[in-house]
């Protein structure tokens, strides 16, 4: 017994790592199935990261830090959509400036937050479970936004394949011109895919700043962003996959904690390579079957709608 | 509101009028439709007919004018209403999602909620009322064009209509599919549904439509019973002058072989794409050898292949002026004397958004000697792109005007002229005419024509059977990636066509009189 | 909707040059309300930004040497956007760039040879290169996408600088701290103005505008460059091999983003720190989209980018502003630009139709 007592914290790890990667990942899919390619998710996360810390630092309120979080994500969001949809931008470019000015704009937002401590978003202790040996302390004590991660993943599953509403999302991304023509609102549509995928971005950076290392810093993302996208491509966007990916790539981060903790002799900065590294074998392992890639990525993604023409 | 009869049009439309910048798309067109009539829609590219359906099912606004349906006035905002009220619509290019399924693709066709399963059976029941079969659980992608046409006519019947509105549906079909689809319309016209009919081919309007309206450049021209039309006249009111068709001079004796294709296969490498198997076939010099089919089968993959963006795995399945080129890119078949003209202009046959004088330079930089000690010689390529504008007729402002500002007719001119200046000893040529007006057309015919009788070998691939009859001396069918073996035009009907682009004749014969060119 | 967005038959090239201004002129604005809401006057504030700065002569020779990464990144960059190749990891083939060429150095400190200096711009150009062509050839071998990978690589390079800046490349006389030695004479970019910190990089810079220029105007490789970009099939069709065109962009960004990397760490910095660039690599991208992916525009705005690096520590210091500003200020220049560009392929018109009804 005494010999596995380290499997419940690594697990515990594992999930506040994987956490925000999953609501990053799960939003940017919707957004990618409307056909929509938002490269942004690193700065919204960090905006969002700010705004939530602020929000928690101000009011103590961590439902109002979460919402102010989703909102604020959204809000970039939607600067993204109005350059890409109504003003038909590059979404590569637009999606590269969003990170930029999050960058600059969330650590103009929390220069005067830097260091200062919040408590840890608090764990939900479902009560008569959470106590169970083993699988109490990692299925029923979690923290609201970890099982509202496994949530949206459930609610998003079940609105693209089992609503109406979700087919049309994915018919816009499969082929704009046809919903068009058929009569779909399609800039419209694609706004609140975007937007959707901005809030859960936003939600993804505030569960870094209020629960994974509850503080703000700097470019405190560190490129999980990036892997967000990543993440989709290895999911060949699949809601499940995205949070079997996540989870993948959260194990691979504390990966380097634990190492470090068992004494290997490898410079920490060779264990801090290890999510990237993971992400670029991954990529490549997952591209190479481009018809796979073909057959299920959106068909529109990335492209620009103009529909007068 | 009444007609002179009594009886009501189930659609009316007066004084419809819509303009784009720079050009009145429709220009106060009125047209009446009444119960169970099939009308045509007659009308050259660019005439305003697609504009014009497209106001009607709500995709489009009209700037001014009014709709009348059975007799009341109507707004259709959009195609959500025009569903509601009773008018479906085919249209040319498939609204259609090609990773979904036909019941998917079916219910985003329909206002509301659908229960699946019910709605599965209901495409069953209908579809085979009709003779329209079709299995729901398929994917778009899998499905023949045929198959896909079908999804678009169950989609609206599963939805009572009473006018039913068909844009240009015959020319994705073999003339076999296209009858059995009149069989469809002319019992839907006997169940009351009036059916608006939009074509430019005449003789099927002829054979299938009760009334036929006439749009030439955006204006109403006039209302006439096409079956007591001659095609002639429909042609000339469609048109508005009279055409000549392409001259052929004396039979003259052909050359020799100047491409020659032998047991030609490739695996496409696309998911969606078509293998070709076996392609054997050779064009002489002073000869037009026309390539009919259906789009998608195998046209795509032969022209890489004879273009050189698809190599060969030998070298010498392709033979230019007797020399093996299999394994020679794009460039160096250019070199040896090859031109080609792709079938879309914009995007593979020249850069959209760059000058007339860089896409002359884009395939003539070598041929045309346009380099000059390793720069790009601004100078003579100006000279040759004015050269192609002159020559070739080319309306526009200038050479530094960007290829897609011009027209589709002109822009195909400038194309076929880039190529024809290379004084090449074969060109391909692909759709020469698709999409590009009458008088642009019958110059395009004409130029390949008198390049074939100056000795070059021309190959032409067209889905357009009667510019395949107008201008080849052979043709031959490709299906399925399968190239049927070429006969003399003399030898071979329209009905032979048609059953080898179904794919139902045997290729057995090929066997045998592989050569008899 | 009021305004109508109609595509335009061609594209404007009035606008092409006037957008940059009009995006300028926006943020400026937009800058205004900024300062504002952080309390100061939006007056003095743009003064500190833009005047200030320019004050001196050093303080002007100040803008080409933050000028100069910028320049020689945005180059390389300018040529992949061309060709619709998404490297964003210069920051990582910088850093590369500055870690392969300082080598040399690190491990022959002794030496005096003249060579010294230009042997370690050519491998920082290669190191740049090498870090660059992992990207290309998982783009061509196995179509991984090259933002995803490259931007990656940002984090591992760095991560290698870290690792050998606080291992083996520490300075055995520099009291334990995370920097090599300083570097000899002959390992040091040579100063361009005395008194300045104006150095040979510069030169290298303005010799890559001047070369880029030539190259995508009048040269074959260029207009492969520009072909494969717009229209991949036209390439195909004309004989234009795209693998090659990704290759060729990426190892050419890489060996200028490289350069960049040597010409700070032998020029500026002097040594090698673990931290080596203010995201130059990434403030490149928006260099080369404000100079119109043209070598001309670009060497015009890196010299504007380089001023909101000034600017941003000229009103830190005179009115306690926060540097991220500066940030603030680069990121919505570049988003402003992107949505003016709409006016490049589209005009507005007032929606003046009537409604087709009875």
């Amino acid at each position: 017994m005494s010999g596995f007592d380290w499997i419940v914290p690594v697990i515990l790890t594992v999930i506040t790592a994987a956490t925000p990667l999953v609501f990053a990942g799960i939003g940017e899919l919707v957004t990618e199935k409307s056909g929509v390619l938002n490269l942004g998710i690193e700065g919204m996360m960090l905006v969002g990261a700010v705004s939530g810390f602020i929000a928690a630092t101000l009011t103590g309120n961590y439902f109002l830090a979460v919402a102010a979080a989703a909102v604020a994500g959204a809000i970039m969001a939607f600067l993204f959509g109005v350059l890409t949809l109504s003003l038909m931008a590059n979404q590569v470019a637009t999606g590269l400036a969003l990170t930029l000015f999050g960058v600059g704009l969330s650590a103009l937002m929390g220069q005067e937050f830097v260091g200062v401590p919040v408590s840890a978003l608090a764990q939900l202790d479902i009560a008569g479970l959470s106590d169970i040996p083993f699988i109490g302390p990692i299925l029923f004590a979690q923290d609201a936004l970890v099982y509202l991660s496994f949530f949206m993943v459930g609610a998003v599953s079940w609105f693209l394949y089992k609503t109406k509403a979700g087919l049309i999302l994915r018919a816009v991304g499969d082929s704009h011109d046809a919903a068009h023509s058929i009569g779909y609102p399609v800039i419209g549509i694609r706004y609140l895919a975007v937007m959707f995928g901005g809030a859960m971005s936003g939600i993804g950076g505030a569960y870094l700043s209020l629960a994974y290392t509850p503080m703000w810093a700097e470019n405190m993302t560190a490129g999980r962003g990036w892997i967000a996208l990543a993440l989709i491509v290895f999911a060949t966007w699949k809601p499940g996959l995205v949070l079997v990916g996540a989870y993948m790539f959260g194990g691979i981060t504390i990966l380097q904690l634990h190492a470090q903790a068992a004494g290997l002799n490898v410079p920490s900065q060779v264990l801090s390579m290890l999510p990237y590294l993971a992400t670029v074998l991954v990529l490549v392992l997952i591209s190479k079957d481009q018809s796979r890639i073909r057959k299920h990525a959106p068909a529109c993604i990335g492209k620009i709608f103009h529909p007068a023409a | 509101m009444r007609n002179s009869d009594g009886t009501i049009p189930q659609l009316e439309l007066r004084g419809i009028t819509k303009a784009y910048p720079g050009c009145l798309a429709n220009d106060h067109i009125d047209l009446k439709i009444m119960p169970g009539e099939i009308h045509a829609l007659l009308g050259e590219n660019g005439a305003g007919k697609s504009t014009l359906v497209k106001i009607i099912y709500g995709v489009l606004k009209a700037d001014e004018g009014e709709i009348f349906w059975a007799g009341k006035p109507v707004t259709i905002p959009n195609p959500h209403t025009a569903r509601n009220t009773g008018i479906g619509m085919v249209f040319q290019h498939f609204s259609l999602f090609e990773a979904m399924t036909v019941t998917e693709n079916i219910a985003l066709g329909m206002s509301g909620r659908q229960n699946m399963n019910k709605l599965e059976r209901e495409i069953i029941e209908v579809s085979n009322n009709y003779g329209l079969p079709l299995q729901p659980h398929r994917q778009v992608h899998t499905l023949s064009v045929g198959e896909k046409q079908r999804i678009e006519i169950v989609r609206c019947l599963l939805q009572n209509p009473k006018l039913l509105i068909m844009d240009e549906p015959t020319s994705v079909l073999t003339p076999q599919e296209a009858d059995k689809m009149f069989e469809t319309l002319r019992r839907l016209s006997d169940e009351g549904v009036s059916i608006l009919y939009i074509s430019h081919k005449l003789d099927e309007i002829k054979a299938l439509c009760h009334k036929a309206t006439i749009l030439r450049g955006g204006r109403y021209i006039s209302e006439c019973d096409p079956t007591q039309e001659t095609a002639k006249s429909l042609a000339e009111m469609m048109i508005g002058t009279d055409l000549h068709a392409p001259e052929h001079s004396e039979q003259k004796a052909r050359g020799p072989v100047r491409l020659k294709i032998s047991n030609l296969s490739i695996d496409a490498d696309v998911e969606f794409g078509v293998n070709l198997s076996a392609i054997n076939f050779e064009v002489r010099g002073g000869e037009v050898f026309g390539i009919a089919g259906v789009a998608g089968n195998g046209q795509i993959e032969l022209l890489a292949a004879l273009n050189g963006e698809t190599l060969s795995k030998e070298s010498n399945v392709i033979i230019l002026d007797g020399k093996e080129v299999g394994h020679f890119g794009p460039n160096q078949r250019r070199n040896l004397g090859l031109a080609f003209v792709p079938e879309d202009r914009l995007g593979h046959g020249s850069v959209p958004e760059m000058m007339l004088t860089e896409n002359a330079f884009l395939s003539g930089y070598s041929r045309m000697d346009l380099m000059n000690s390793g720069f790009i010689d601004n100078g003579s390529t100006a000279t040759y792109a004015a050269d192609i504008v002159k020559k070739f007729d080319v309306r526009t402002p200038g050479i530094n005007h960007t290829a897609n500002s011009l027209s589709g007719g002109n822009l195909q001119k400038f194309i076929v002229g880039r190529e024809v200046l290379q004084k090449p000893n074969v060109i391909i040529v692909a759709h020469p005419t698709w999409g590009v007006d009458a008088g642009a057309a019958t110059f395009i015919h004409q130029t390949l024509i008198n390049l074939a009788e100056d000795g070059a070998a021309v190959l032409v691939i067209s889905q357009d059977l009667d510019e395949l009859f107008a201008i080849s001396n052979r043709i031959a069918v490709i299906s399925e990636g399968r190239l049927s073996v070429g006969r003399e035009l003399s030898e071979i009907t329209i009905e032979e066509i048609g059953q080898l682009m179904g794919g139902t004749h045997g290729m057995g014969e090929k066997a045998e009189t592989a050569h008899v060119t | 909707m009021l305004l109508k967005i109609e595509k335009r038959s061609e594209y404007s090239k009035a606008m092409v040059y006037l957008t940059p201004l009009i995006a300028l002129a926006l943020t400026v604005l937009t800058s205004i309300l900024l300062f504002e809401l952080l309390g100061v006057n939006p007056i003095e504030a743009l003064y500190q930004f833009f005047v200030a700065p320019l004050d001196t002569e050093y303080e002007f020779s100040e803008l080409f040497v933050k000028a100069t990464p910028l320049m020689l990144c945005a180059i390389g960059l300018s040529v992949g956007f061309r060709a619709n190749v998404w490297n964003i990891g210069a920051e990582g083939q910088l850093t590369m760039g500055a870690i392969v060429g300082s080598s040399l150095f690190i491990y022959f400190p002794e030496t005096d040879s003249i060579f010294l200096l230009p042997v370690m711009i050519i491998l920082g150009a290669v190191g740049g290169a090498a870090w660059a062509a992992i990207p290309a050839y998982l783009k061509t071998r196995f179509n991984a996408n090259e933002i995803l990978t490259s931007l990656m690589l940002v984090y591992v390079a760095i991560l290698v600088l870290s690792m050998l800046v606080h291992g083996p490349w520490r300075d055995p006389a520099g009291f334990n701290f995370p920097e090599s030695q300083t570097f000899s004479e002959s390992a040091d970019m040579p100063i361009l103005v005395s008194g300045t910190r104006m150095h040979f990089g510069t030169l290298l810079a303005l010799l890559a505008v001047f070369g880029a220029w030539i190259m995508m105007a009048r040269t074959l490789v260029g207009f492969q460059v520009k072909v494969i970009g717009q229209a991949p099939r036209a390439g195909g069709y004309a004989g234009f091999s795209q693998k090659k065109v990704i290759w060729f962009a990426l190892l050419f960004s890489g060996a200028l983003a490289g350069v960049a990397g040597l010409s700070e760490v032998s020029g500026p910095i002097d040594q090698v720190l673990p931290s080596i660039s203010p995201g130059y690599g990434f403030t490149a991208i928006i260099v080369a989209f404000l100079g119109r992916l043209h070598p001309v525009g670009i060497f015009f705005a890196s010299l504007l980018m380089a001023l909101t690096y000034l600017g941003g520590e000229t009103a830190q210091i005179n009115l306690g502003l926060p540097v991220a500003v500066t940030g603030v200020f680069q990121g919505m220049v570049l988003f402003f630009l992107l949505a003016c560009d709409v006016l490049v392929h589209y005009r507005f018109r007032l929606n003046t139709a009537r409604k087709a009804t009875s």
